[in-house]
């Protein structure tokens, strides 16, 4: 059964949505703050985190933050209230896989879920054939699932490492941002693509890229990222 | 203001410049004139009647002097002496005398026609014992004419019997006429000057009067272009500085009452924010459990269930509501952002039909694949359509059409134009011009309908975003229309290794 840590402030919602889950068959803790959420993080063992942006304390901000800091591989959903655009952004950048606005109805936060879970267990869509390519001083494992820059180890969050994954399988080949979103986050809602260029700057500074000179991962102008394999 | 501002950008001969120009420039002259014309009459007389008083005292002396010595009955011969006699006795020489005794004539210059001397003068002479004088103009030069009759002098008698000897005088003017012409010239020659200074007077006092008024017109356009904090300096206590100081005192009292306005409005607008806000947490906890509450809906006994599913729908309502809220509230707060990025459109509109289960209900015409590019927000742009659609799919009836082709440029470059057609009864004449109005219920019986009525207010927001403009019109053939035209950005040729980093990030329209 899949492990869900949820991060509320708000008891209603955080009952509510804990219900919903546990009837759609997810074992849940309910954390109150982000202290609480922390600590639950080492006791819980979630397989999924769902964050709540705005919390009293220690924000959503720097509760995912810290759990990057900890787990680079745990998926973590936010849920914002907001929803501006800006709160969005702010939180794909601090490191989350994911975000729902609230309110959100329960079948799309398990389709999220089951969607960040199936990125963290596996290999990517293609399923190519198991090896080590190396690109100048990048290596993916595609077997063991890592990556290592300059022979240190690289830790990705598991959209990094699937668009990564993604991306370079077919060095040269252009990717929409739409398609990037199917493959990676395997949802199609039409025009979240700023999921795919936080990921992809996100990736980029793990990655040790110079911002306006990116070795590998390149914008294409009007279309979205390409790899390149130099 | 304006009236005045208008009328002296349109009128500029009728300027208030020209006006006190002419003004200032006619008083002047008047004056002038007046004041030259008087001086002149005065000077002229007294030049005058001094100088004939002298000559008829002159001549009086000069006769009464002399004629005791003429023995009457004279001839021609003690006449002419007599007459030199008495031109002689004028040093200057410049007299010339007619002597006239009893049809004998004689003149101090043998031969003298005497021509200054009229019928009238000598009749004047004639009727009368007195000392008569004419002015005389001759062609270029004025003479003055003295006549008088001799009379004996008697001590035994109170009346002076005449001799029946007539003298006359002719003086030339020119000395006079010389002072009566230099006070014409002096008069012309002051006159100039005195309107030139007038002219410049005017100039200066125009420049007085019309600079606070400028100042005070530029002041105006400023305020009427919102620029609220506009005042004007002022200095003196004249009518115009009274003016500009009520004007200023207007600028602040129109800068309270809007800042006042504005505080209202940003407050009404942060209350339907913070509304909005505030039912998102119990939506957040009612949303997620209306999965639930439907699921189990099937196992509750009828009444029951068509509670639990009433519940259920209507939190999706309310949700969809709030989240129309907040979304106007966004663009209330200017705080939606574009995130233009170039993509397909006919793509695009696909997505949208696909993303809400419409591809089998509604006709799509659309351009090929990569015919048609754009840069736009790929969201906005889904929302303008899925509300557009969604729309005619509710009010309207099927079959809806969705069309997207490239407008004929209407002057602003290339166009994407939209169109979504249903096959309903149209939309009622006088809704028409309300459609995009938020909450506008056409129809009080059909006031609950599936939509929030926030809907086509947003979809204008957004197409308004990208610098399009949305319409709706009826169909000749039955039916509605909306129209959205989009400006056709196209990025700037993509370079074989584009380097450019986060291309849809932070862009604002």
């Amino acid at each position: 059964m899949p492990r869900v840590l949820l991060i509320e402030d708000d008891r209603a919602v955080r009952d509510g949505v804990a219900l919903a889950l546990r009837r759609q068959g997810h074992e849940v803790a309910a954390a109150e703050t982000g202290e609480d959420g922390l600590n639950r993080l080492l006791s819980f063992r979630p397989d999924v985190v769902v964050l709540d942006l705005m919390l009293p304390g220690m924000t959503g901000l720097d509760v995912c933050r810290r759990m990057r800091a900890l787990d680079q591989t745990l998926p973590i959903i936010m849920a914002t209230a907001r929803g501006d655009d800006e709160d969005i952004v702010v939180g794909l950048e601090a490191g989350a896989d994911d975000y729902v606005v609230k309110p959100v109805p329960a079948r799309v936060l398990q389709a999220r879920i089951r969607a960040v879970l199936r990125r963290a267990a596996g290999a990517p869509a293609d399923g190519g054939i198991p090896k080590i390519d190396t690109y100048g001083d990048l290596a993916v494992d595609r077997a063991g699932l890592s990556v290592t820059w300059q022979g240190e180890p690289v830790a990705l969050a598991p959209s990094e490492l699937r668009l990564l994954l993604t991306l370079s399988a077919s060095p040269g080949q252009v990717f929409s941002r739409q398609q990037l979103l199917e493959a990676v986050w395997q949802h199609s809602y039409h025009g979240d693509a700023r999921l795919v260029d936080a990921c992809v700057k996100r990736l980029r500074a793990k990655l040790g890229e110079p911002p306006r000179e990116p070795r590998h991962i390149h914008t294409v102008r009007g279309f979205g990222y390409r790899f390149a394999s130099r | 203001m304006r009236h005045l501002g208008t009328r002296v950008r349109t009128h500029r001969l009728r300027g208030l410049r020209v006006r006190l120009v002419v003004a200032f420039a006619l008083v002047a002259a008047v004056t002038a004139t007046t004041t030259g014309a008087l001086t002149f009459r005065e000077a002229r007389t007294g030049v005058l009647q001094q100088s004939q008083d002298t000559v008829i005292v002159q001549l009086r002396t000069q006769v009464t002097r002399l004629a005791p010595a003429l023995v009457l009955p004279a001839g021609r011969d003690e006449l002419r002496r007599f007459a030199s006699e008495v031109a002689g006795a004028e040093p200057s020489g410049a007299w010339r005398v007619l002597v006239v005794y009893r049809g004998l004539e004689a003149t101090s210059v043998p031969d003298d026609p005497f021509e200054e001397l009229t019928p009238a003068l000598r009749e004047a002479v004639d009727s009368r014992s007195a000392t008569v004088f004419q002015r005389v103009n001759r062609a270029d030069h004025t003479a003055l004419v003295v006549g008088m009759s001799v009379a004996f002098t008697s001590s035994l008698s109170s009346s002076w019997p005449l001799t029946g000897l007539q003298v006359f005088l002719t003086v030339p003017q020119t000395t006079e006429q010389a002072y009566v012409d230099a006070l014409v010239t002096a008069v012309e020659r002051a006159a100039v000057p005195a309107l030139a200074l007038a002219v410049l007077l005017a100039l200066l006092a125009a420049r007085g009067v019309l600079r606070p008024v400028r100042a005070l017109r530029h002041a105006t356009r400023s305020i009427a272009e919102g620029r609220l904090d506009t005042r004007l300096a002022v200095d003196g206590s004249d009518e115009l500085a009274e003016l500009s100081h009520t004007f200023n005192e207007t600028a602040a009292a129109l800068e309270e009452s809007v800042a006042e306005l504005r505080g209202m409005e940003a407050r009404a607008r942060r209350f339907a924010a913070d509304v909005s806000h505030e039912l998102r947490t119990p939506l957040a906890a009612m949303s997620a459990v209306t999965d639930v509450l439907d699921e189990d809906a099937a196992g509750l006994d009828p009444d029951t269930a068509t509670a639990v599913r009433l519940i259920s729908e209507e939190t999706v309502k309310l949700a969809r509501l709030v989240d129309d809220l907040m979304e106007i509230s966004r663009f209330d707060a200017g705080a939606a952002v574009l995130h233009l990025d170039e993509i397909d459109l006919a793509e695009s509109l696909r997505r949208t039909l696909a993303a809400r289960g419409w591809t089998d209900t509604v006709e799509a015409r659309l351009p090929e694949p990569d015919a048609l590019r754009g840069r736009v927000d790929p969201r906005r742009l889904d929302v303008v359509v899925a509300n557009l659609v969604g729309n005619a799919l509710r009010h309207g009836a099927r079959p809806v059409r969705l069309d997207l082709h490239e407008g004929e440029g209407s002057g602003a470059g290339r166009r994407a134009v939209i169109e979504v057609l249903d096959s309903g009864p149209g939309i009622p004449d006088d809704v028409l011009p309300h459609v995009f109005e938020r909450f506008y219920k056409s129809d009080a019986a059909r006031s609950r309908t599936e939509g929030s009525g926030l809907g086509l207010a947003i979809t204008e927001e957004n197409v308004r975003m990208h610098g399009g403009t949305v319409r709706a019109a009826n169909r000749p053939e039955g039916g509605a229309v909306f129209t959205v035209e989009l400006p056709l950005r196209r990025d700037e040729p993509t370079r074989d290794e584009p380097t450019r980093d986060e291309p849809t990030r932070e862009e604002r329209a």
